[in-house]
């Protein structure tokens, strides 16, 4: 039974080779996962490429964090994860916390301090938003439009997104509710900080979507943060909602006739958590990598490359100029004063409860 | 061996066994060789396949997690009468400290805060909420403990107390940097006896902490709860006489002591921390979804939705499903039907065309079958929009004005259109091969009888493809039915299918019972109406190949 046997043999084969590929992580290397375009090539610049030269650590990009939470708590109830290291909304940071998904940092043991002393844990300040989420950048859900097709009068407010006759022509939102909501109300006479109070209730929700309801035939709805970019680039909406790092990138990096606007922008935070159930030398190469990437030069360098603030509040006077275009950053970033004037915070506690009631409600409206 | 020995008796084979028996063991032993030579491929269907889709449907009725994070206060709530009007009684709500605290320290109490946050909004931070006070309800009993006496401070002496004398001894000599596993905690028998809950609790502690957070059980103190724990054992006052162990003298002084401890008001402090916790209606959803199994996803995957009275329909402004599944199947017909249009002729050609000219085409129809799907898909994009290749054309052609352009895509419209062209070569190909065995003399011959070439065809010719048709219809129809990048990208709100909602929720939403029961009805689905083509057309009609 000569043929058997080599059956056999090659059956075993291929579940230890099946065995070894999934265990997958070889003495010297890490998986850091991220949103891939160019925020992924920013880390890449500023974090992989030293963090490989000065330990010859390789790192594998991974770009699935629109769906982190989702594999992390997969990877988990199969007792094999694979990742090191994620790129996470602060959001999802929250969530990954609270279900032990994400391990807790003790942050002024773990992370690096500011040049001038400052303990990390007052370096972020208030953008520590959970036991296991440090963050690496501020960034702002903002409006792009065409310069070209809004006529002699540029919009200055959010709310003229809502204003089909000042400015014909498509708007992109995204396609879901959070955020929209938001905008619906404040464009609709509520006050900035009872948006969230509003929202709560069933006739705040519906104000909302017959608010939204005006604009339903102009919308061109969104799904992945490139879109906007390019409906504005191919002439197909007027304006749109994006994060403010993609526009810059099709201001300045491409040239198009887009311009951004800087009101009632959505404020919020991305940065890095260590899944939960690593092993011991996992676990300390991931936050020795994390040490390194979130020291204050670090975090600086980033926004060489893209448009984002930096989170320590220590990094944001080293912000220098874009790395290949040679203009300052700063006054691109979310967090000038210039810009911040009139931004909008993000309610994660709102949204952890109302975004399954909503979502179906949103849903269901846009299907009508 | 003559034959003249055998004569009478059955025949045999050459080694002597009878023939019968050696045919078998020669067709078992072909067989287990078939067997042997699918059995990887068995393997891999079963291991990375069939389990998974299992593993999937199972949650779809699944609901333990109710009952697993909370099991003290769903068996206190067998009794409750949720109809009556009033909030369950202090015994409830105590019972949901201990499962909070439990859960907390597991972190379980936010996964399951979500779970229910699907029935009910504002339990996912009411949950979250209760979980970070739960300690402090707690500590009113541990810091009475620890003023009377700074025995109960020290985790050494409740280790001792709660343990085994040889546990005690062995968790001393244990060396927390060597390589042997921490000495399993147990309990001691006495104590078990005279303190039943204190026991039950501090197992769980000693479980948490040597299992789950796999810390060194002598450092660690113990839980608020275990002091509750205590505090309730204690005001039963046992029998302590018979109990000389470590700590008898304490337990004594304390047992004296209890009675004029401060005692916690859990309904009142779980309303401290949410006025929500006196609010029925939450009460009422804990209680409908204690149950291990639940209807519930499946319910709502069809709008509806399970309250005490029974399921009952959504709101109007909630539905969402049955639209979308008919839509689903109303669009792959569609989509199957400009297939069929469009790929017969194109058949009929490579069909019936010399080889070469054939093998031409062929490449045609190929080509786009191995690009890409996303860049076929993008391409549609660039191509259907409004400022795109075919609105340009039309403007300047001045069929329509420049005003007034086609919505081509982002709508209904532009679905079928990609993933007509998307699907197309999965028609082409089997009515090819189909059409590919029809003989040509057979329409010559039907003419030569005096039929016309409509008569020909649709007499002769058309009855012989339907194999054809049908195969190609069996797999654009199923494959469309499951489509939802294509729909993602280009259908706008109009134009997704029910899969874009089992990835929304599988990914982003992460109501995985709810994406599994979708997915469940969506296989229903598909296997009804292959039945019932079976029953029509039938499937032995269906030909893949020539």
């Amino acid at each position: 039974m000569k043929l058997t046997k080599t059956l056999l043999a090659s059956t075993a084969l291929t579940v230890v080779a099946g065995m070894t590929f999934a265990d997958g992580h070889m003495a010297n290397e890490m998986t850091i996962v991220s949103w891939g375009g160019a925020y992924s090539n920013s880390q890449q610049q500023a974090y992989h490429n030293p963090y490989s030269e000065k330990t010859g650590v390789k790192i594998i990009n991974d770009e699935s964090s629109a769906e982190a939470v989702a594999k992390l708590r997969a990877m988990n109830e199969a007792g094999n994860v694979t990742w090191d290291v994620v790129d996470v909304v602060a959001a999802d940071a929250i969530r990954l916390c609270d279900e032990g998904l994400a391990m807790e940092i003790d942050f002024d043991e773990q992370l690096a301090p500011a040049p001038d002393g400052t303990s990390a844990s007052d370096d972020f300040g208030d953008l520590l938003v959970s036991d296991c989420f440090i963050p690496q950048i501020v960034y702002s859900t903002t409006f792009g439009y065409r310069t070209d097709m809004v006529g002699d009068t540029p919009p200055t407010s959010v709310c003229a997104v809502f204003d089909t006759d000042a400015y014909p022509g498509k708007r992109a939102l995204e396609k879901r509710p959070i955020n929209n909501m938001e905008w619906a109300l404040l464009c609709d006479g509520v006050a900035k900080d009872e948006v969230y109070d509003v929202l709560e209730t069933d006739e705040g929700q519906q104000q909302a979507l017959d608010k939204l309801a005006t604009i339903k035939d102009d919308v061109i709805w969104w799904s992945a943060g490139a879109d906007t970019p390019q409906l504005l680039a191919d002439g197909e909406v007027v304006m749109g909602s994006t994060y403010n790092g993609r526009l810059f990138s099709v201001i300045e990096e491409q040239n198009q006739p887009v311009a951004m606007l800087w009101d009632a922008q959505v404020f919020d935070l991305d940065g890095w958590i260590i899944p939960a159930g690593l092993s011991d030398e996992r676990k300390a190469r991931a936050l020795d990598y994390i040490y390194f990437a979130t020291d204050t030069q670090r975090l600086a360098d980033q926004a060489k490359w893209i448009s984002y603030g930096p989170a320590r509040a220590s990094s944001a006077p080293l912000v220098g100029q874009h790395a290949d275009l040679g203009i300052d950053m700063a006054p691109h970033m979310p967090t000038d004063p210039e810009n911040a004037k009139n931004t909008f915070l993000y309610n994660y506690e709102f949204w952890a409860d109302y975004r399954d009631d909503i979502d179906a409600k949103f849903q269901a409206w846009l299907a009508q | 061996m003559t034959d003249t020995t055998q004569t009478t008796g059955p025949m045999m084979a050459a080694d002597g066994t009878t023939l019968k028996s050696s045919l078998s063991r020669a067709l078992r032993r072909q067989k287990l060789r078939a067997l042997l030579l699918i059995a990887p491929l068995l393997l891999f269907v079963l291991v990375t396949f069939i389990a998974p889709i299992a593993d999937m449907l199972f949650r779809s009725v699944e609901n333990q997690i109710v009952a697993e994070t909370l099991p003290r206060t769903t068996e206190a709530l067998t009794d409750w009468d949720g109809d009556a009007g009033e909030i369950p009684p202090q015994s409830t709500f105590e019972a949901l400290y201990q499962d909070i605290f439990v859960a907390q320290e597991r972190k379980l109490h936010t996964r399951l805060g979500s779970r229910l946050n699907y029935e009910l909004t504002g339990v996912s931070s009411l949950f979250r909420k209760s979980g970070r006070r739960v300690e402090d309800m707690g500590e009113v009993h541990q810091d009475q403990f620890e003023d009377l006496d700074d025995f109960w401070k020290d985790s050494e002496n409740w280790n001792a107390l709660m343990g085994t004398d040889r546990w005690l001894a062995e968790q001393n000599a244990w060396d927390p940097k060597g390589t042997a596993a921490q000495p399993a905690f147990q309990p001691r028998v006495e104590i078990s006896a005279l303190l039943p809950e204190t026991a039950a609790t501090f197992e769980i502690f000693a479980d948490f902490v040597q299992n789950e957070d796999a810390e060194n059980l002598a450092k660690e103190d113990p839980w608020a709860l275990v002091y509750s724990a205590l505090y309730n054992d204690l005001l039963l006052e046992p029998d302590m006489s018979g109990y000389a162990g470590p700590g008898s003298a304490e337990l004594l002084e304390a047992m004296g002591a209890v009675g004029t401890f401060e005692t916690v008001d859990y309904a009142a402090a779980f309303e401290d921390v949410d006025e929500d916790w006196h609010d029925i209606e939450v009460w009422q959803t804990i209680q409908t979804y204690s149950p291990a199994f639940t209807s519930g996803y499946f319910l709502n995957a069809v709008d509806m939705k399970k309250s005490p009275d029974g399921p009952e329909m959504r709101p109007e402004n909630q539905q969402l499903y049955i639209k979308l599944f008919i839509r689903t199947l109303i669009m792959s017909l569609v989509i199957t039907g400009s297939c069929i249009l469009l790929g017969y002729p194109v058949g009929w050609i490579l069909a019936n065309l010399p080889a070469r000219t054939a093998n031409l085409l062929m490449i045609l129809v190929l080509l786009p079958f191995w690009t890409s799907l996303l860049v076929r898909t993008s391409a549609w994009k660039v191509m259907l929009q409004q400022q795109g290749v075919i609105n340009d054309t039309l403007v300047w052609l001045g069929v329509v004005a420049d005003d007034s352009r086609l919505a081509l895509i982002n709508n209904q419209t532009g679905t079928i259109i990609a993933m007509t062209h998307i699907l197309l070569p999965f028609m082409i190909l089997p009515l090819y091969s189909v059409m590919k065995t029809i003989p040509p003399t057979y329409l010559r011959a039907a003419k030569s009888l005096g039929a016309t070439n409509w008569t020909a065809f649709w007499r002769v010719y058309f009855p012989q493809s339907v194999p054809g048709i049908g195969a190609g219809s069996i797999l654009v129809f199923i494959l469309s039915i499951g489509y939802y990048i294509t729909p993602e990208l280009v259908g706008g709100t109009t134009g997704i299918f029910i899969s874009n909602r089992i990835a929304y929720h599988i990914s982003s939403s992460l109501n995985w019972g709810l994406a599994a029961a979708l997915g469940a009805i969506l296989l229903v689905v598909v296997l009804g109406l292959y039945w019932a083509y079976d029953r029509i057309v039938g499937i032995d009609n269906v030909k893949l190949g020539g």
